[in-house]
């Protein structure tokens, strides 16, 4: 087979992914911060994820999974007439809105599913802020016939109410939260609280590179199949690697999955574009690195939004999947050490980058992803005119905007007003 | 005034023949003052130590009950310096108060500074639900330098290495959590709990105190007969939180709290 390994777990790790490794810690941050009644099974998990990772036939059915079904390797799309408002750079995607259920969210769930089967666990349980985590997990659940309960804020039930629908279709159980701020935050809450009870008989897939070790690296080994395939296509492409890699972060699953196989290009700027909501100065926003101090929420230290009592402040974002007050620990070490570096963009600049690309290229992207689209769109107009060849910046498009359609012609005024 | 310590208060009530009850309440509700009240009650009706706890935005080990509480307090604008008042103020009647927080409120308010300011304030120590003794480096330095109490839980999901680990770790008491789940009253306290007691005592830990689920005197009793504490705070809290009005509250709270505690002296432990 030629191409890039679908795994990518026979590429060489370079000093500075190797660093980066599996965990507990990612310098200061990481680690286990939760009751004693679940370590148990972040042990287990721990084990069973080392044994797996080593066994052949763990990758070789997660191979075989993501060739029939989640319909890897995902397509790489140069988007030339987009590219005209990002300063006449070269701007290509990273189509993992073109996955199975819409998203980058299939990559994890897949791999956790079946661990779960290793586990002999027969539940999962899920915490879900767009959605898109749900749906993939309840689309896991019905492929490998596990019971699926997920946990979703009451309001973003209510902002996404498709996918609700979705998860119920394919047979989960959805339980709208009605604690704190009703988002996902409060749905991690209820999720870990349903874990802690039911821990015995029930696997947690966690969505994110979040929460307590081994879930910040085993999610970002399974999503790091998006950067090892980009990577490899984007020097198909272009010759080259590109000039910037740009990902939007909530709790920053895709950005790392398609950071990770740059880490050790030192030429490679990664950039993750956080929510910045009304804007980092009126507190409406869910920028945790850019607005964010170093705290412990859900399970590890890193950055998050919070008051000066440590009380957790919520977040605000036009983009559910991003509407989430903590990041994972990986990105602040990244953030910290410089090698990565995160940006805000506003509600505004997200929105009109997401009617930019349905209207040039007629793709219609996750509102989340379009804050990655906006960033491109910046760090064109500020590489454009640079001497030499010309810029390329890899966009991660994790998701695709079909959930987002109610929200965007809200935004846009498409609907017709009941009289 | 010297600092009334969970050790030597349970070890006390030992020799007396039974086990220590051990009252939680959420500072801030109905508000500071009323926490402040309600705790001092809890004491005069005997419970033995009290736990204040510290409201927090995201308490996963809490139970329906105790969120709703805390929520209130937080929305009430209850501060992180309201706690180490309330404790000052609940220290003073001389029970040992030990202050029930999760983790981050500690380190924004920074690891060392909290624990001086709590031991200037009189307070015993902390409980730490989210916080497993891997983690507390920190917190291991800053109780020792200033002779501060460390409640870690075990859970029966723990096993032999790590109630060790947690046993030699802690000091006043290890909180042995009864059943896996979070805060709540439960019909049964779990039959995990004494063998859980027995493991962790086995473990090297020379105190246990057991807690989640325990809402009677009945059920006090049955769990003082095996461990050196009963832990008890969602049937105490939601007297205060059902109540229509705050004295109807105190009143309830009294006579929940009179109960537990004929329930911890009726149970004739093995050892007296």
């Amino acid at each position: 087979m030629t191409g890039p390994d679908p795994a990518g777990a026979h590429d060489v790790l370079g000093p500075l992914a190797a660093e980066a490794g599996s965990g507990p810690y990612f310098g200061a941050f990481g680690g286990r911060f939760v009751p004693e009644a679940l370590i148990e099974a972040l042990d287990e998990l721990d084990t069973e994820y080392s044994k797996a990772k080593a066994d052949p036939e763990f990758e070789a059915a997660l191979v075989r999974l993501h060739r029939t079904y989640t319909g890897r390797p995902s397509i790489l799309t140069e988007v030339p007439r987009f590219a005209r408002h990002c300063g006449d750079v070269r701007v290509v995607l990273k189509r993992e809105d073109l996955n199975h259920t819409g998203s980058h969210k299939i990559n994890n769930v897949l791999g956790q599913a079946l661990l779960t089967k290793r586990l002999g666990k027969s539940r999962v349980i899920a915490e879900t802020g767009a959605g898109q985590h749900g749906v993939a997990t309840a689309t896991a659940a019905a492929l490998f016939d596990l019971e699926c309960v997920i946990y979703m804020g009451e309001e973003d039930t209510r902002r996404q109410a498709l996918n609700v629908a979705r998860m119920r279709l394919l047979g989960a159980e959805v339980v709208p939260v009605t604690t704190g701020s009703r988002t996902l935050k409060d749905a991690i809450n209820e999720a870990l609280r349903d874990w802690v009870t039911n821990v015995r008989t029930t696997n947690y897939v966690f969505g994110t590179v979040g929460g307590p070790h081994p879930f910040p690296a085993m999610v970002r080994d399974l999503q790091r199949i998006i950067g090892v395939e980009a990577r490899q296509q984007v020097q198909d492409l272009t010759g080259r690697l590109p000039d910037v890699v740009a990902a939007c972060v909530g709790g920053g699953s895709n950005a790392i999955g398609i950071f990770h196989a740059f880490l050790d290009d030192p030429d490679v700027r990664l950039v993750g574009l956080e929510a910045g909501g009304d804007g980092i100065g009126t507190g409406r926003h869910a920028a945790t690195i850019g607005g964010g101090a170093p705290g412990v929420l859900h399970g590890a230290r890193s950055f998050l939004l919070q008051d000066e009592d440590g009380q957790t402040v919520e977040s605000h974002s036009i983009s559910a999947g991003l509407d989430y007050p903590g990041v994972g620990p990986e990105h602040s070490w990244l953030s910290t050490i410089g090698r990565a570096e995160y940006r805000a963009i506003t509600d505004a600049e997200a929105m009109e980058a997401f009617r930019l690309l349905c209207r040039t290229e007629g793709i219609i992207p996750a509102i989340e992803s379009s804050h990655a689209l906006a960033g491109a769109m910046q760090l064109g107009r500020e590489l454009a005119g640079r001497s030499g060849d010309q810029p390329v910046v890899l966009v991660n498009l994790s998701g695709r905007g079909d959930k987002d359609v109610e929200t965007a012609a809200r935004w846009f005024s498409l609907l017709e007003e009941p009289s | 005034m010297s600092v009334a310590r969970t050790g030597p208060r349970i070890d006390q009530l030992r020799a007396e023949g039974r086990a220590a009850l051990v009252g939680y309440l959420p500072v801030g509700f109905p508000d500071v003052a009323g926490s402040v009240a309600a705790a001092r009650r809890m004491v005069a009706e005997g419970v033995d130590v009290v736990e204040l706890g510290l409201p927090y935005s995201d308490p996963v080990m809490d139970g329906a009950v105790i969120q709703k509480a805390v929520e209130h307090a937080l929305a009430g604008g209850v501060r992180v310096s309201d706690t180490l008042r309330a404790v000052e103020a609940v220290a003073a009647v001389g029970a040992p108060v030990l202050v029930m927080t999760y983790w981050n409120p500690v380190v924004r308010y920074g690891v060392e500074r909290f624990a001086r300011d709590l031991a200037a304030a009189g307070g015993a120590g902390l409980i730490t639900p989210d916080l497993i003794p891997d983690e507390a480096g920190d917190w291991l330095e800053a109780s020792d330098a200033h002779d501060l109490d460390r409640v870690f839980l075990v859970a029966p999901s723990s096993t032999p290495e790590r109630l060790a680990f947690t046993a030699d770790a802690t000091r006043g008491f290890v909180y042995a959590a009864s059943t896996m789940g979070v805060t709540g009253t439960r019909a049964t306290v779990g039959s995990d709990a004494e063998r859980l007691v027995t493991d962790t005592r086995a473990a090297g830990a020379e105190r246990v105190c057991v807690g989640l689920g325990v809402r009677d005197g009945q059920q006090a009793e049955e769990v003082a007969r095996f461990a050196d504490g009963v832990i008890v705070g969602s049937a105490l809290v939601r007297e205060l939180v059902e109540a229509d009005t705050a004295a109807a509250g105190l009143d309830g709270l009294a006579r929940v709290t009179a109960d537990l505690a004929e329930g911890v002296r009726r149970a004739v432990k093995e050892s007296a």
